[in-house]
């Protein structure tokens, strides 16, 4: 791949965009100055429990505080669930649960707007991100849970499926409610009672969620909700009245979480981290690539564990396709994720943005080169200024560690059978794009990719009726679809 | 001196690559009939012919799963035409083994191969019951295909010699994986005579790799083996098998372990089964 020249690194043909701030207000969120747990369906006094604060990391303001729930508390919201599960939710119709769940997924769409602005505030995302597509899917996947379960014993796993009891869901901070609605709806559909544990810098949607759960009146106990830290999770993992872990989160986390349920009873499904390969073929329709492209990788400020983080172009067209790619990088607006014109927003915290900063140095120390954008960055907050790296090859680091931020690795290769090689040349298998008008050659190239999503022509689209997760180190088990619920039945 | 004909004794080997090689060690080990009298020299399988196995293994998996469901189903329905023609060798190795009547082994022997049959059946059916499209709300064509984890180890079951054997070889084979057996390791010949067949049913050679040896140090390396991305646990104890899942999630394997009271042969399919969901853009 040759060197840009500075003309393909203009800002834009057409001159200085520049919009007028256009933010959304952040008066509708409504939430507490300070959260106790959400165990039996109420709120126990904040005061009981040790107090952590979650920030706005656009600005680092303090938002809230919450609960860090300790491992007797995890005692209580386990033996709550169970007494749940047994009394409650077990004699109650899948009819029953149907409609609770509808009544969930409806009270999510009513208060779309203010979960919106809750979410952005938490986790930094852009307001057009979690307005568009974290809110009306989570609500979704409610909506399509709400209809399995009364209809379990056609969903192809035999007669009269089982639940399995109470379900541990520990979840991350990159789609907190959106992760929620995955863990949860299936789960309550398939009849289980939920201890569900919201990642430690994202607590807020999922407490407004405990508030949604009080006003449809789920019954006390199905749903209970602890916020805390690591040391919270790993009670929660290692607790003997658990039937079942549903983590999602990194391959580290992930792998020792199997190690401790390996000599349980516990069922276990992960979805952990990825190395997304978008391969782009020479005949690919250009315009809709390049905004495949960043959707693949600046989509949530990359903090995505699908994102399309290593990009493999045909050589034919990979000069053409990285001076476009570094010119629409450049008209990315960075900045005020309340600002609905934004289209990337602040990394979701210090940790992760130290992690970034330190995996994309390895990018020019091992010979990489690297576009960064020169947009101007808030001065409170954390910030990463999209980032793409070119002349990258496998064995560097930047080609083979989950960044899990703004950040792209572009490889080439020659022939579809060089594609399929790098594409798998990873210890991941969660997803890949494939960009080519040939419709045979997208499918002879999805057969043979070891990933459990493959995007053609498209990257990062989700849906409840369709099944997502991974093959490899990216974890097993599905959410989403008919496959999902086999995570939580019995079967 | 009797003029009895003296018969011919066969020596048991490995199958790793479609070839039949003593162990590279070059050990064997005793077995012994139920009743306690010598039977063969086994070979004792050693961790470099697992490594070697799988190996062969993982060389074969593109060509297994890019070969037509309708090929898969018909190799697989050729080693019950094979062992057909071999129940009677079989049932005496069976008998032998698990000190079963002879009635009883011919039993054995007749469920095994009605197995294998039934395997064979499903190749094509696995992408329609456990797949399928997907009504999402957008323009695009959306389906489900069930695929292969890849490479799986499986540690067959120590007690069925062979109907064990067929179901715990044949349910990842028939997903479209390829597959690394440890035998039964008392019980070890009707294993031995089944991997014989697959010399003449057409199996590419590394599809299934049988090990003969010690379970408790062969199993380690099956466990651990980066390359490795199922493993069936039903051949050892709860304590050994809590161990070996502990080591197999390093690798985030996927892992099979019986449950008390399960007697549905399709879990070991949906195990080893890996959903992979192409979106593809709908346009004009």
């Amino acid at each position: 791949m040759t060197e840009l020249s500075d003309d393909a690194r203009a800002t834009s043909r057409l001159g200085s965009l520049e919009y007028d701030p256009a933010p959304e207000s952040a008066a509708l969120a409504q939430f507490r100055p300070s959260y106790g747990l959400f165990i039996d369906g109420t709120f126990t006094d904040p005061s009981a429990h040790e107090q952590f604060v979650t920030l706005n990391p656009a600005n680092e303001d303090v938002l809230a505080t919450v609960a860090r729930a300790s491992a007797h508390d995890v005692d209580r919201a386990v033996e709550v669930a169970r007494g749940a599960y047994e009394n409650v939710w077990s004699k109650t119709t899948g009819a029953q649960r149907a409609k609770y769940l509808f009544r969930i997924a409806r009270l999510i769409q009513e208060r779309a707007r203010e979960l919106a602005v809750i979410e952005t505030l938490d986790n930094g995302k852009p307001i057009r991100e979690s307005r568009d597509i974290d809110i009306p899917l989570a609500a979704a996947h409610f909506f399509y849970y709400a209809g399995w379960a009364d209809k379990l014993d056609y969903a192809g796993f035999g007669p009269d499926p089982q639940p399995l009891g109470v379900a541990g869901q520990i979840i991350p901070w990159n789609f907190p409610l959106l992760m929620a609605a995955w863990k949860l709806a299936p789960a309550l559909a398939a009849g289980n009672t939920c201890v569900l544990k919201p990642a430690e810098t994202t607590p807020l949607s999922a407490l407004v969620l405990a508030e949604i759960l009080q006003q449809a009146e789920l019954p006390p106990g199905v749903v209970n909700i602890l916020t805390g830290d690591g040391v919270t999770g790993s009670a929660l993992v290692d607790h003997p009245g658990v039937d079942k872990i549903a983590f999602t989160g990194s391959t580290e986390v992930g792998r020792g979480i199997q190690q401790r349920v390996a000599s349980s009873h516990k069922r276990l499904t992960l979805e952990l981290g990825g190395k997304g390969a978008n391969i782009v073929f020479e005949d690919a329709p250009i315009d809709e690539m390049i905004e495949g492209i960043v959707d693949g990788i600046f989509f949530n400020q990359g903090h995505v564990c699908c994102a399309g983080s290593r990009l493999l172009v045909q050589e034919s067209v990979a000069d053409e396709v990285l001076r476009r790619l570094v010119r629409r990088m450049e008209q990315l607006r960075v900045g005020d994720p309340l600002d609905k014109n934004t289209d990337v927003g602040a990394i979701n915290s210090a940790a992760q943005l130290a992690r970034i900063e330190e995996l994309t140095s390895y990018g020019e120390s091992e010979g990489a080169t690297r576009y960064t954008s020169s947009c101007s960055l808030p001065d409170k907050g954390y910030w990463f200024a999209p980032t793409i790296f070119a002349n990258v090859v496998q064995s560097q680091r930047i080609a083979r560690d989950e960044i899990f931020g703004p950040v792209l690795s572009v490889l080439t290769f020659r022939t579809p059978e060089e594609a399929v090689v790098k594409a798998n040349n990873t210890k991941y298998g969660l997803a890949c794009g494939v960009w080519s008008e040939k419709g045979s050659r997208t499918l002879w190239v999805a057969q043979r990719l070891r990933a459990g999503v493959i995007w053609a022509n498209t990257y990062n689209r989700f849906d409840p009726s369709s099944p997502f997760g991974g093959m490899r180190e990216s974890g097993f088990g599905r959410e989403g679809g008919r496959h999902g619920l086999e995570a939580y039945l019995d079967v | 001196m009797s003029d009895q004909r003296l018969d011919v004794r066969k020596t048991y080997k490995l199958l790793i690559n479609g070839a039949f090689p003593r162990s590279e060690s070059g050990r064997s080990y005793k077995v012994h009939s139920s009743d306690g009298a010598f039977l063969a020299n086994v070979a004792q399988g050693s961790r470099k012919d697992i490594r070697d196995a799988v190996l062969a293994a993982r060389g074969v998996q593109a060509k297994w799963w890019g070969a037509t469901a309708y090929n898969r189903g018909q190799v697989i329905y050729r080693l019950a035409e094979m062992a057909e023609s071999r129940r009677a060798e079989l049932a005496s190795h069976v008998a032998l083994s698990e000190g079963a009547s002879d009635d009883e082994a011919d039993a054995i022997v007749s469920r095994s191969i009605d197995r294998v049959v039934w395997y064979a059946g499903w190749t094509d059916k696995i992408a329609q019951v456990y797949g399928g499209a997907n009504p999402v709300a957008g323009p695009f064509f959306n389906f489900s295909l069930p695929t292969p984890s890849g490479v799986v180890g499986v540690l067959a079951p120590q007690a069925s010699s062979l109907e064990g054997f067929v179901d715990a070889a044949l349910a990842p084979l028939t997903a479209g994986n390829t597959v690394v057996v440890v035998a039964s390791e008392r019980r070890p010949t009707p294993a031995a005579l089944l991997a014989e067949m697959t010399a003449t049913a057409d199996f590419p050679a590394g599809v299934l790799n049988v090990i003969t040896g010690l379970t408790s140090e062969l199993a380690p390396t099956l466990a651990s083996h980066e390359d490795v991305d199922g493993i069936d646990l039903s051949g050892v104890d709860e304590d050994a098998a809590n161990e070996l899942a502990n080591v197999a999630a390093g690798s985030i394997k996927r892992v099979y372990r019986p449950r008390t009271g399960d007697d549905d042969p399709a879990r070991r399919l949906r195990v080893f089964i890996e959903t992979s969901t192409v979106w593809h853009t709908i346009g004009q």
